[in-house]
């Protein structure tokens, strides 16, 4: 067996593929974020808690109704997509003109409302989901052994990823959007329904929330807390990648995600704080992140 | 007030000021005198013990405190959640004991908390149950003579589960460490057993408490180190996705695993599926004989989606002792000195439902006997919480780490 920094290889390897596919998580919620950041101003703390939502919806449509993890994985981000929205008309929208520190508050509270109601109902230990039939088992690679249900998050992830980001970037639509954060009342003199196109880009941004929690359910218990312990590292992903770059966010969750794979092998206990080290060397040197701009 | 130049003049005034201040000091010691026995349960509420103590002890120590009505005095019981951070907990214990007359606090899963609640509990000189903590600290160096340790602790475990894994062939381990006091001493007291038995420790991961979710990369650390055996030295959510992730990897199929610290609410959330065959150890099962039945289904009428565990049968128990303790005294006795309160409870033969008969040891240690459990496959199971089989049952009398081994500072007095 053949070794890299004393680690044996096979080791590293699977580790980098293990980094890949937390990233992938990382990357669907600070891709979530970046959109609604971006396009709205608003730093949505409750992106957590929504993501949360989104694997109890998969939870609960499987429970109650029925209805399996590939239609869950569609229905669940509409349905908490449609919640987003609610949220946004009646309490969101309140914000835009004032400081993001209001909108911080507002969401933060929102999360912990919505949290401690999940905690009540079904307690912390969390609801098994199982892995859908066709994705059971693992595929031998040689150098690991891969749970094919984890194969699948990478694809999913990245295909999701790259389309929301060539929609923003490559599409009349997108323009439309990028266009009304930079000045409102001129793309809204063209005719464009500003008003709306904000809010379904709140209910957008929380849909891809809720997309990665329909993935993560399978993987973690469906555990009100879920959403928590992910939050705080995807604010730093969205923070080293720059504040509102759909890129940046993309990459930078990736990236970051084996950063800390590999942080776990050769120094399990700071694999936590891992993150937050990086963020504070790229804050020094690129204040305004790997890829945004001042 | 200065001793310099008192006249005449002002020694009314001194004496109108000396009053004064001794109005709230009677008020208090005439309260005193009915003052309803308080028994705090600090408590996870709301992270990954939640379910293994929670709402349901603060159940389990109204049940208790339910059974003393009409004896002659008043038992109030208040909740609380320490987030698991011991500043958190400390500080409650503090305000409870200082402001809100509290006599008693129980429960308190996690370790490290327990740890700084002991402390207060001997500083102000109350009384501290301590049922959901495992470090054998608390009756080690660290114990007190305000401190008892009931249902459960490190040692017990790894001797229990950890033998009987050995025993079975598995002679070379790796842990999966929660990074804190409950996961290092479950860790060391488990190797203890491992090597002592001729077996071999070939790794660890220790990996940051709480808020690791994710356990594939210390999954996959364990695997290629070959050792036969993983251990698990965690607790709560943390193995009940140590557990998932671990049969996910293709782990379960060339590595036993010995889930160290495991009660009935991780079994039930993991899934028969998942969990059978794994085996672990708990002082009390609802279903080992009638009074235990009965008295979880005094339980479940009030927590009917979270079963009783050994910890949540050790608030019941703890706080049953207790009071027996204090109808004995006399109420205003046993709150006057936590110390001589626990010095009773040690010298009387405790008695319940969830534990039969048990004792006491001189370092606050109690004694009850150690079952080790495997959990059914989902056809044996007649209903949702029907999911031990007992495999083996170690007797109080060798269950818990001998006295002379801890090292409590009571003992050498």
């Amino acid at each position: 067996m053949f070794m890299i920094f004393g680690i044996p290889g096979p080791l590293l390897f699977g580790q980098l593929l293990l980094g890949l596919i937390n990233g992938a998580f990382y990357a669907l919620l600070s891709l979530g974020l970046a959109v609604i950041f971006g396009l709205l101003n608003i730093v949505n703390f409750a992106h957590g808690a929504l993501f949360m939502m989104g694997a109890f919806c998969a939870w609960m449509l499987l429970e109650y109704l029925g209805i399996g993890y590939w239609w869950s994985l569609l229905l669940a981000p509409i349905i908490i997509g449609a919640f987003g929205i609610l949220l946004e008309k009646t309490l969101i929208s309140r914000l835009y003109k004032l400081d993001h520190l209001y909108g911080l508050l507002l969401t933060f509270g929102l999360a912990m409302v919505i949290e401690g109601l999940f905690r009540n109902q079904y307690g912390s230990s969390g609801l098994p989901y199982r892995i859908p039939p066709s994705l059971q088992g693992a595929t031998d690679l040689g150098f690991m052994f891969m749970p094919n249900y984890r194969g699948w998050v990478v694809v999913a992830a990245a295909i999701v990823c790259f389309t929301t980001w060539a929609l923003i970037e490559r599409t009349r639509l997108g323009a439309l959007l990028r266009a009304a954060t930079e000045n409102a009342p001129l793309v809204q003199s063209f005719g464009v329904n500003v008003p709306r196109m904000v809010t379904l880009t709140y209910g957008a941004g929380v849909g891809l929330a809720a997309f990665a929690g329909v993935l993560a359910a399978p993987i973690y218990s469906v555990n009100p807390n879920m959403g928590s312990n992910f939050i705080i590292v995807v604010f730093a992903v969205v923070v080293i990648g720059g504040m509102g770059s759909i890129l940046g966010s993309i990459v930078t969750g990736f990236g970051l995600g084996v950063v800390e794979g590999l942080t776990k092998v050769f120094y399990p206990q700071a694999s936590s704080t891992v993150i937050f080290v990086v963020m504070a060397i790229v804050l020094l040197i690129r204040p305004a992140g790997l890829f945004g701009r001042i | 007030m200065t001793p310099t130049g008192p006249s005449d003049r002002s020694m009314p005034r001194r004496a109108v000021l000396g009053g004064m201040a001794a109005v709230p000091v009677l008020a208090q010691a005439a309260r005193a005198q009915g003052r309803p026995i308080k028994i705090g349960v600090l408590t996870d509420m709301s992270g990954p013990y939640r379910d293994f103590g929670g709402r349901t002890s603060e159940v389990c120590a109204k049940l208790a405190a339910g059974e003393f009505a009409g004896k002659g005095f008043a038992v109030e019981v208040i909740a609380a959640d320490h987030q698991n951070k011991p500043d958190v907990g400390a500080g409650i214990a503090r305000q409870w004991f200082d402001r809100d007359g509290v006599d008693v606090i129980v429960d308190n899963p996690n370790s490290g908390v327990a740890l700084a609640v002991s402390a207060v509990a001997r500083e102000k000189n109350k009384i501290f149950l301590a049922c959901g903590p495992a470090t054998t600290d608390l009756t080690g160096p660290q114990c007190t003579p305000n401190t008892l340790h009931w249902s459960y602790d490190t040692y017990m475990l790894a001797r229990s589960t950890g033998g009987a894994t050995v025993k079975m062939g598995g002679d070379s381990w790796y842990f999966l460490t929660a990074d804190y006091a409950f996961g290092q001493q479950l860790q060391k007291d488990t190797s203890a057993f491992v090597v002592g038995s001729g077996g071999k420790v070939l790794g660890a991961s220790p990996y940051p408490f709480p808020g690791t979710t994710d356990f594939s990369s210390f999954l996959l650390s364990a695997q290629a180190s070959r050792a036969k055996v993983l251990g698990l030295a965690n607790a709560g959510t943390d193995t009940i996705n140590s557990i998932k992730q671990a049969a996910e990897f293709g782990l379960t199929k060339t590595m036993q695993i010995a889930a160290l610290l495991m009660v009935i609410n991780d079994v039930h959330a993991i899934g028969q599926e998942t969990a059978q065959g794994l085996i672990m150890t708990e002082s009390f099962y609802w279903d080992l004989n009638e009074r235990t039945r009965a008295w979880t289904r005094r339980v479940v009428a009030l927590s009917p989606t979270n079963w009783p565990n050994m910890c949540h049968a050790g608030v019941y128990s703890s706080c049953l002792h207790y009071l027996k303790t204090v109808a004995q005294m006399g109420a205003a006795e046993a709150q006057a000195s936590g110390a001589a309160t626990v010095a009773r409870m040690k010298s009387m033969p405790t008695e319940d439902d969830c534990f039969g008969a048990g004792s006491i040891r001189a370092d606050g240690r109690t004694l009850f006997p150690a079952y080790l459990f495997e959990v059914k496959k989902p056809s044996e199971s007649k209903s949702e919480w029907d999911l031990y089989k007992l495999q083996a049952t170690t007797p109080a009398d060798e269950a818990w780490r001998p006295l002379a081994q801890g090292g409590c500072p009571l003992i050498k007095a």
